[in-house]
């Protein structure tokens, strides 16, 4: 597959003062920011401008950009997302918002049948630089149609690329650089992740977006995650640590293109993988992880691959039932203990 | 609005021939056409052109009577039956057979064939294959356009197909709602595939539904070139200055939705009734009836186009195969965009 670089300038982390602020504030700054340096750029979806969007990224955006930039429409999600594939074919740098990933797939015809295939489909001729963005996942007892973690589902799509901020610093960084891709983008922001709160450098700014991050370093075994469960991972790692199971923890920031060089790389070295993912097991981002470990690093295994994923149901409204649907700390800790010790 | 007898009525009101080498340049282009796709079912039945082929033999008034209105930077929007708008727009007749025979000269390079023509030269985004799945694109270039200044008429056909998908609706409503400079013109050729509008739509008058959001239309006659022309000249001057129009032409297919079909769904009554109003029957008769034609001067623009299309095959058949070793080529932009 041919991939093409980003030359993008990458920041680096230097000493310097801070600001606290959650992951709906750096998401509210990187669009601030990508709108102040390019003139193409524009958001458009449901509720952004004057309910100053669903989850209150886009707030105060209209009164700084004016209507023409910050664009409320109707609730028309195949029009407006292929209106910004429209756009992005003439020369705009839109970003789509789309409310939430479970309404995406009134716009799948348009971002498969279109934002993925005209590139290719035309032989080259266009692009579409767009960026959708669409908060995702479980968690917040809102039942079975406002619950869906498609992420990896839509990993599965050449033509697209798929990002998966999990921290204040990919919420900050990502989009400028996805703005900067010739290719359709999309962002998928974990509902969860919104309230999380932390210090952010002040001159924080675009990362690329072409590689894994080592969140934690370790030795004995590779928990590999992405999104919303990158940090019940981390502190299933402190936990594990406690009984002295050395957790490297890989955050996959981007599950396409997937760079398989990290997963390999740590997995040869500790010898053992566990995947935690929040999307349904079957057909899942964790199980393209799982094959690529095994198509690449099979002799260097000690214990199988093994998988922490959301339970194969619609998801439950009742607290309980929600919650023992979903990838736990427990259930990661006790995978990776399976892992080491043959245990759970 | 207008009923179908009032398009009738246009029809018959339409005026003559501004000039000979007008009226001669509109036949040729619907002549060109029609022979093209004439010499494509030969080479579909040699097996030299594959996948799925939608012939466009019986609307050629639309794109030939269209097409020319719009100027040279508006942007073209189109669907899976466009051999005729890609040939009346103006990309070269050898691109669109290379693209047939699935060469790398193709108009796409081989990867779209007869559904997906596109041509960046001449602002051709697309022959579409999802029915109604262009109207949001359309949409959106409109909406690209206007942000950038630049004073152009998307033009967004597709049929009466597409009148029934939800898209339709949401692309009329939004295109209205932000008074985007799209002009939709609707193919109307009475099947999608083998439905019929009747067995389709409650209300069978697309105009009404463009009503319902507020978009001025206008049913024409389109067997007819000069109310086709006509109609669109006024729609894409009014595009320019005030939004979004529809103009529904009324037309028909002689040949099946796709190569074959066993036509169980219409009757050959039926068709035998329309093909009395083939404008490549009709309007070469006009022409002859003015004075503009007669058989010394049809035999010399058949020939002509005969002799494009025999070059355009040769063309075709000389082309080269992309190497495998580019199948992902384009996946990805290989352009890094400023």
């Amino acid at each position: 597959m041919t991939e093409t670089p980003v030359s993008t300038a990458v920041s680096t982390p230097a000493a310097g003062a801070t600001v606290r602020c959650t992951y709906r504030d750096a998401m509210r700054a990187a669009i601030r920011d990508a709108m102040r340096r390019d003139p193409r750029v524009f958001l458009m979806g449901e509720d952004v401008g004057r309910y100053g969007g669903s989850f209150a990224v886009s707030m105060g955006l209209l009164a700084e950009f004016g209507p023409e930039r910050i664009r409320d429409t109707p609730l028309s999600e195949s029009a407006f997302v292929g209106a910004g594939i429209g756009a992005a074919l003439v020369g705009m740098r839109p970003i789509v918002e789309i409310m939430t990933v479970n309404f995406s797939l009134l716009a799948l015809d348009q971002i498969l049948n279109n934002a993925a295939t005209i590139s290719h489909m035309s032989g080259g001729q266009f692009s579409v630089p767009l960026v959708i963005r669409m908060t995702t996942g479980a968690g917040r007892q809102l039942a079975a149609q406002h619950s869906h973690s498609l992420d990896g589902w839509y990993a599965h799509i050449p033509g697209l690329k798929v990002l998966t901020p999990a921290t204040l610093e990919d919420a900050r960084g990502m989009l400028w650089t996805a703005l900067e891709d010739p290719d359709p983008v999309l962002i998928f922001e974990n509902g969860v992740l919104y309230n999380m709160e932390g210090d952010l450098r002040e001159d924080a700014g675009p990362v690329e977006i072409s590689h894994a991050a080592v969140r934690r370093h370790g030795d004995d075994l590779t928990l590999i995650t992405y999104g919303g469960t990158l940090h019940k991972t981390l502190e299933a790692a402190e936990r594990l640590a406690k009984e002295n199971i050395d957790c490297e923890v890989i955050d996959l920031r981007t599950l396409r293109p997937l760079d398989t060089d990290a997963i390999l790389t740590s997995v040869s070295r500790t010898t053992r993988a566990v995947i935690v993912d929040e999307g349904w097991r079957s057909g899942s981002i964790s199980a393209e992880v799982s094959a690529r470990i095994v198509e690449g690093a099979f002799y260097r295994l000690d214990s199988p691959v093994l998988r922490v994923c959301s339970a194969e149901v619609p998801m439950p409204y009742a607290k309980h039932l929600e919650a023992a649907a979903l990838p736990q700390v427990e259930t990661i800790v006790a995978a990776a203990r399976q892992s080491v010790r043959g245990d759970g | 609005m207008s009923t179908p007898a009032q398009a009738a009525g246009q029809m018959a009101a339409a005026k003559p021939p501004a000039s000979k080498e007008h009226a001669l340049e509109l036949l040729r282009s619907m002549v060109r056409i029609r022979r093209f796709e004439e010499r494509c079912v030969e080479l579909y039945s040699e097996a030299r052109i594959r996948g799925f082929l939608h012939l466009y033999i019986g609307e050629e008034a639309i794109a030939a009577g269209a097409m020319p209105v719009l100027r040279p930077d508006d942007p073209i929007v189109s669907t899976y039956r466009e051999h005729g708008h890609a040939l009346a727009r103006g990309i070269p007749m050898n691109a669109v057979m290379a693209e047939m025979f699935g060469k790398v000269q193709g108009c796409s390079r081989g990867r779209g064939g007869s559904m997906h023509l596109f041509d960046a030269a001449t602002r051709f985004y697309g022959g579409s294959a999802i029915v109604g799945g262009s109207l949001p694109l359309a949409v959106g270039v409109g909406l690209g356009e206007r942000m950038q200044q630049r004073h152009t008429v998307t033009a967004c056909f597709f049929g009466d197909g597409a009148v029934a998908e939800g898209e339709f609706h949401e692309c009329l409503n939004l295109a209205a709602l932000w008074r985007l400079p799209v002009l939709f013109l609707c193919e109307n050729n009475r099947y999608a595939m083998g439905t019929s509008i009747e067995r389709a739509l409650a209300n069978v008058d697309i105009t009404a539904k463009a009503a319902a959001y507020s978009i001025p239309a206008e049913a024409v006659d389109g067997m007819n070139v000069f109310a086709v022309e006509d109609a669109t000249r006024r729609a894409a001057d009014a595009v320019r200055e005030d939004g979004p129009r529809l103009i529904e032409f009324r037309t028909y297919r002689y040949r099946a939705h796709s190569m074959y079909d066993p036509e169980l769904y219409r009757s050959k009554e039926e068709v035998e009734r329309w093909r009395d109003r083939d404008p490549l029957l009709t309007f070469p008769a006009q022409l002859r009836a003015s004075g503009y034609l007669d058989d010394e001067s049809t035999a010399a623009m058949e020939q002509e186009i005969a002799r494009e299309i025999d070059a355009a095959i040769a063309y075709a058949d000389a082309g080269t195969l992309e190497p495998v070793s580019d199948l992902t080529r384009f996946v990805y932009s290989e352009r890094v965009r400023a």
